[in-house]
């Protein structure tokens, strides 16, 4: 019998040789005379097992990683692809810890199907919640999303069910759908791992926006840094469309959706929804002033659903499984699951989705298992270059909208960055300032020149050049970005800068107590 | 390549072409000249500006607006290294200033051969195996500065 053999075929799993394992998985094969067929998957995320291969078995799939080339002799030699002892087997993969306690609703699919396969998709109950949508009124869509209490995984936590009604209410000749995959912080890639393990599961979700608010047309802004995101959804966009999952006649239904893929250019402000309708219609990303909101008036100046990918794609979830079975998960006003995203000087990094509410030292301990360098944790940056720096007293705060914001955070879209002992935490703040800098569109002046100031005086700060005074200018300065800007971009840039300094001031020169 | 004035105008006309029936079309429209050609020489702005009725002072402000569009030739090949935090947790700094070194060259450079250009990017969403950088279209996780060797030296051997 020809044995199956599932092989991750992400970013990151092919960062870390899944091609060549893959290669060298085949020439064994063929000089061993072992029939194998090989299957190529998303991930499961768990990137400190990648690549992780597996095989079936009476419970399931097994695995073996993360694995080299190199390794894949003594694999074979062990008895693979039969049941086999090696130094590398973990076993059951769905009984993996690190898996088995996180609760995979957005990601239950990642690494297990082929992301390209429709067959798959279905059978692991995909398009289950757009035959659902189909037979149902818009308005009940959108109740059903807002009684799930999705809010916006792209940063803002806006509440996406309100956001649909808006667009539903509003006049306008065409409306659109508009998918926010530029993720843009640095720390995450969630966004990228469903793209590259589920497509279709953002396309449906996309869809379904489209029945609810009454739009036909889709777009989806992909960042230009994700190459291998771009060759999976185009694909994925085109099998649905022969499948009859996108055009003019969803599932026979005689209602019309499609989706365009567009690419931005390297501009992180693009991620800002109006800048990033700005770059969608060919212009330069500058920030557009709100109102109108782009729900009233967005791209080409048509009422505009503007997603983050996670929305999009729980939105399907939620009304394949329905409302209630979402909200069960989380907390308070954190409703499903949040998919922290692991990384940095970590041991154990990757993508855990977890309800919301679990800490951020369980996250940082329980999965991460400490740094990747053995030295201690010192700090942890939480979502993204405009999230704060965490010192160790902070780290029992839950995983949720409200507890973040009550100690001057935010989660952000889920980026969780780990530091060891050996991070100056004045040269981030000063990183922070030089990247508004870099990436300010350029419109206010508090974040286009003040972000320059800002890493003048931080440079004189760390100099010990008359570091007391500095110190009240840089607060001045961080107090004028704050009020000044129009967008996030100036205005939470000094987030990370005063929390490294509070927290951290000893990098700064300065004693604890000052 | 040949990127003689006739090789831009069929380039330009193409892309326009493809592009024709979409709205707000400039973004892919560049994308498809720089995929071909490696950046937009300054003779296609005039082409484009009248391919999609805009005026040249905006087909100019997108291309520098974005990081992306290049305005003169680079490398063969482009080497972006990311400056981002994640990977500065993990040694992003140090990768930087030997990639520099070996290379020669300061961000926005080219080697003298022709060969590479490099570039900073935030972020290839490979942060929990950082440090990363990407290749062409390939990314390499925890490229230690010995590992940052060894990929040129590959792409140096001769293919077999
Ligand atoms: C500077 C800046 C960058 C942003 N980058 C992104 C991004 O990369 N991806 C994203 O989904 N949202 C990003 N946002 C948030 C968007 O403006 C917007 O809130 C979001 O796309 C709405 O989708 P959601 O409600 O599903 O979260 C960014 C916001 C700002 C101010
Ligand atoms: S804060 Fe910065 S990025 Fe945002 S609109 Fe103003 S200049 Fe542009």
């Amino acid at each position: 019998m020809t044995a199956r053999v599932y092989i991750p075929a992400d970013t990151t799993a092919c960062a870390l040789g899944a091609d060549e394992v893959a290669a060298e998985l085949a020439a064994q094969a063929a000089v061993r005379g072992v029939e194998l067929s090989v299957v190529r998957t998303g991930s499961r995320g768990a990137y400190w097992l990648d690549p992780l291969i597996e095989t079936d078995s009476e419970q399931g799939r097994h695995g073996f990683g993360p694995l080299t080339a190199a390794e894949v002799g003594s694999l074979f030699d062990a008895g693979f692809p039969g049941p086999c002892e090696h130094p590398l087997a973990r076993g059951a993969v769905e009984q993996i810890p690190w898996l088995a306690r996180q609760q995979r609703l957005t990601f239950a699919r990642a690494g297990v199907v082929d992301p390209l396969s429709l067959d798959d998709y279905r059978a692991a109950g995909g398009y289950r919640g757009l035959e659902n949508a189909l037979a149902m009124p818009a308005q009940e869509i959108i109740d059903a999303v807002r009684e799930s209490g999705l809010r916006g995984r792209g940063g803002a936590a806006f509440p996406t069910g309100i956001k649909w009604q808006t667009v539903r209410d509003a006049e306008g000749d065409r409306k659109y759908v508009a998918c926010n995959a530029d993720e843009g912080d640095s720390g995450t890639f969630a966004d990228r791992l469903l793209m590259e393990a589920d497509p279709f599961q953002l396309l449906e979700g996309m869809a379904i926006a489209g029945l609810a608010v009454g739009a036909e047309r889709g777009y989806i802004y992909l960042r230009s840094e994700y190459p291998r995101a771009l060759r999976i959804l185009t694909q994925a966009i085109e099998t649905a469309r022969t499948a009859g999952y996108l055009g003019p006649d969803l599932c026979g239904s005689a209602r019309a959706f499609d989706i365009e893929l567009r690419l931005g250019a390297g501009a992180y402000i693009c991620g800002e929804e109006t800048s990033m309708l700005e770059s969608l219609e060919g212009k330069r990303g500058l920030v557009r002033f709100k109102p109108p909101l782009p729900a009233i008036k967005g791209l080409f100046q048509r009422p505009t659903v503007v997603n983050n990918v996670l929305s999009l794609a729980a939105a399907s979830t939620v009304l394949a499984l329905g409302a209630e079975h979402y909200r069960q998960f989380g907390t308070g006003r954190s409703r499903g699951t949040l998919t922290a995203q692991l990384g940095g000087n970590v041991r154990r990094g990757g993508l855990v989705e977890v309800p919301f509410g679990v800490t951020l030292r369980e996250v940082v301990e329980g999965w991460g298992e400490g740094t990747a360098s053995g030295r201690p944790v010192r700090a942890i940056q939480v979502g993204g270059p405009l999230g704060t720096y965490l010192s160790a007293s902070q780290w029992d705060t839950p995983l949720d909208y409200e507890a973040f914001a009550a100690i001057e955070g935010m989660l952000g879209h889920g980026g969780i960055v780990v530091f060891d002992d050996t991070v100056d935490l004045a040269e981030q703040a000063r990183f922070a300032m030089e990247f508004c800098a870099v990436e300010s569109c350029g419109k206010c002046t508090p974040c286009r020149v003040g972000s320059v100031r800002g890493m003048e005086i931080i440079d004189r700060i760390r100099n010990n050049q008359q570091r007391e005074e500095q110190l009240k200018v840089l607060e001045a300065l961080c107090e004028t970005m704050v009020e000044g800007s129009l967008c996030a971009m100036g205005g939470l840039t000094p987030y990370p800068v005063r929390s490294a300094l509070r927290e951290f001031p000893e990098d700064f020169g300065l004693g604890p107590e000052a | 390549m040949d990127t003689g004035h006739h090789a831009i105008t069929g380039i330009v006309a193409e892309a326009l072409q493809r592009h024709a029936a979409d709205e707000g079309a400039l973004m892919p429209v560049l994308h498809a000249i720089q995929a071909r050609l490696g950046h937009v020489p300054a003779e296609a702005v005039p082409l484009i500006a009248t391919g999609l009725n805009l005026s040249r002072a905006e087909v100019h402000g997108v291309i520098t607006f974005y990081h992306d569009f290049r305005t003169a030739p680079r490398g063969e090949t482009t080497i972006h290294l990311c400056r981002a935090e994640a990977c500065q947790a993990m040694g992003a700094r140090a990768l930087e200033a030997h990639a520099k070194a070996v290379l020669g060259i300061d961000y926005g450079g080219t080697t003298p051969d022709g060969r590479y250009s490099l570039e900073p990017v935030y972020c290839l969403g490979n942060c929990a195996c950082s440090p990363s950088l990407r290749i062409g279209d390939e990314v390499h996780a925890r490229v230690t500065p010995e590992r940052f060797d060894a990929l040129l030296a590959e792409r140096q051997r001769p293919a077999p």
